[in-house]
């Protein structure tokens, strides 16, 4: 009954929804997941991989994360090619404002500016919006750490925790209930794993399907964004237990 | 013979300008303001062609409000100086602002600074700055007397010996000055220098 109302993005069907919209929200629905997390003193953001073999150059290539400025980065969910087109908007984004004011573009700016453009692929130009959502994770002397989701509909917020991806839904009602506003950045890791368990189907966990970046503060007080080798990263899975996924899914 | 000029004290930092609006020989009126409030804690003292003067500083005033509008919170001085200088360079080899400007602000955690910023977009942070021929007399003084961490009355000091030279030694000398401070408490008038006070102070 719909159908009319859904093959072009900038109109509304009766009932007041913008189908292209959702659509884009399904295709992201069945993509590899993310979790961020706020803590104290940093922001954890892990990824599920989709692409997973023992060719794939680790060292050098970031599946889910992605630096944005020095002082901002952000875990991707979606498709990937849509995904880099609005990291490079970003990016230059940033770096226009740091042109003009020479100093880091505030974090929300940065989320907002990105969220505008893709507002415009709701709304003018006929084009389809784009099939990612976004966690973005930065610091700045404004407000600290900070922890943004964002949608293809332009919509975004601030959050403390966020799920992106598959299970999302699922993600994000383990976070509600096992997040603590006093977490530190270590428990935070801890509590993404966990949950990233809790959310992936897959038979174990190790290192090539997961990927683990956090934002932080140096000692000197530089922003740090940080992503886990995986060495590092299947030494974590050990310690925390969550090697093996947990038999029940909450 | 427009005398622009300020330094940094101890929290704070004042930028005193002439208030004569001059066209050729003849002066229109002898209580222009030249330093205009960018913002609760900014100040921007502008000399150079009097259509420029306004609209420029107008112009940033209005993008530094809209910033604050949009994003809740203000610019420092330091982005609010280089966001000028940035015009100033962008319009430069284009149309260019012949407008000279001094931008004092006060932040909360790196207290009072003052920028340089002349009409070929040059941007500096300084202590202490002059700009016209008030510079070729006040620079000299300041130089002399000027020490880091002044007193508010230290400094009004500093800037009567400096209105004095100009006083004495400019040919055409500009008959009143106003002076403007930043500290934490905000931007505000501080005082006047007048050796002819205006015929109706309330109008123009």
């Amino acid at each position: 009954m719909s159908r009319r109302y859904d093959s072009r993005t900038t109109i509304f069907s009766p009932e007041g929804r913008l189908y292209q919209v959702e659509y884009a929200m399904e295709a992201i629905g069945n993509a590899g997941s993310a979790i961020g997390i706020l803590s104290k003193d940093g922001v954890v953001l892990v990824g599920e991989k989709k692409v997973t073999s023992k060719l794939l150059q680790t060292s050098s290539s970031t599946e889910k994360m992605y630096k944005i400025d020095d002082h901002v980065a952000c875990a991707v969910a979606g498709i990937m090619s849509d995904a880099n087109i609005l990291i490079n908007t970003a990016r230059v984004q940033a770096q226009r404002y740091t042109y003009a004011y020479q100093e880091p573009m505030p974090v929300e700016q940065l989320v907002q500016s990105l969220c505008d453009t893709k507002q415009g692929y709701t709304q003018f130009g006929g084009l389809r919006p784009f099939g990612v959502s976004f966690l973005f994770a930065g610091w700045e002397k404004n407000f600290g750490f900070q922890l943004y989701m964002s949608d293809p509909s332009g919509n975004y917020g601030g959050w403390k925790a966020g799920a992106i991806g598959a299970n999302n839904q699922a993600a994000q009602s383990i976070l509600k209930q096992d997040y603590k506003d006093d977490i530190t950045r270590e428990e935070a890791v801890q509590l993404a794993l966990k949950v990233l368990s809790k959310t992936m189907d897959s038979t174990s966990l190790t290192s090539e399907k997961i990927e683990l970046a956090e934002v932080f503060l140096s000692p000197s007080g530089k922003v740090k964004y940080e992503v886990c080798s995986p060495e590092a990263l299947n030494k974590l899975l050990v310690k925390f237990g969550v090697t093996q996924p947990a038999t029940d899914t909450a | 013979m427009e005398c622009v000029f300020g330094l940094v004290g101890k929290g704070f930092a004042i930028v005193v300008a002439d208030t004569s609006a001059v066209h050729g020989i003849l002066v229109h009126k002898t209580n222009e303001e030249k330093i205009m409030k960018l913002d609760s804690h900014k100040l921007i003292a502008a000399s150079g062609e009097g259509g420029d003067r306004v609209q420029f500083s107008e112009y940033i005033h209005k993008n530094v409000a809209l910033y604050q509008f949009r994003n809740g919170i203000p610019l420092t001085t330091s982005a609010a100086a280089n966001f000028t200088r940035a015009e100033l360079a962008a319009a430069l080899r284009k149309n260019p602002y012949a407008v000279n400007i001094l931008l004092a602000g006060y932040d909360n955690h790196t207290g009072p600074s003052l920028y340089y910023i002349d009409y070929l977009a040059t941007l500096h942070k300084v202590d202490k700055a002059a700009f016209g021929y008030a510079s070729y007399l006040s620079l000299s003084m300041m130089d002399t007397h000027y020490h880091a961490g002044m007193s508010l009355q230290e400094a009004i000091d500093l800037v009567d010996k400096c209105i004095t030279e100009i006083r004495s030694r400019l040919v055409v000398a500009p008959p009143n000055f106003v002076m403007k401070i930043v500290d934490q408490h905000g931007a505000r008038e501080c005082a006047w220098r007048q050796s002819l006070p205006s015929a109706s102070p309330t109008f123009c």
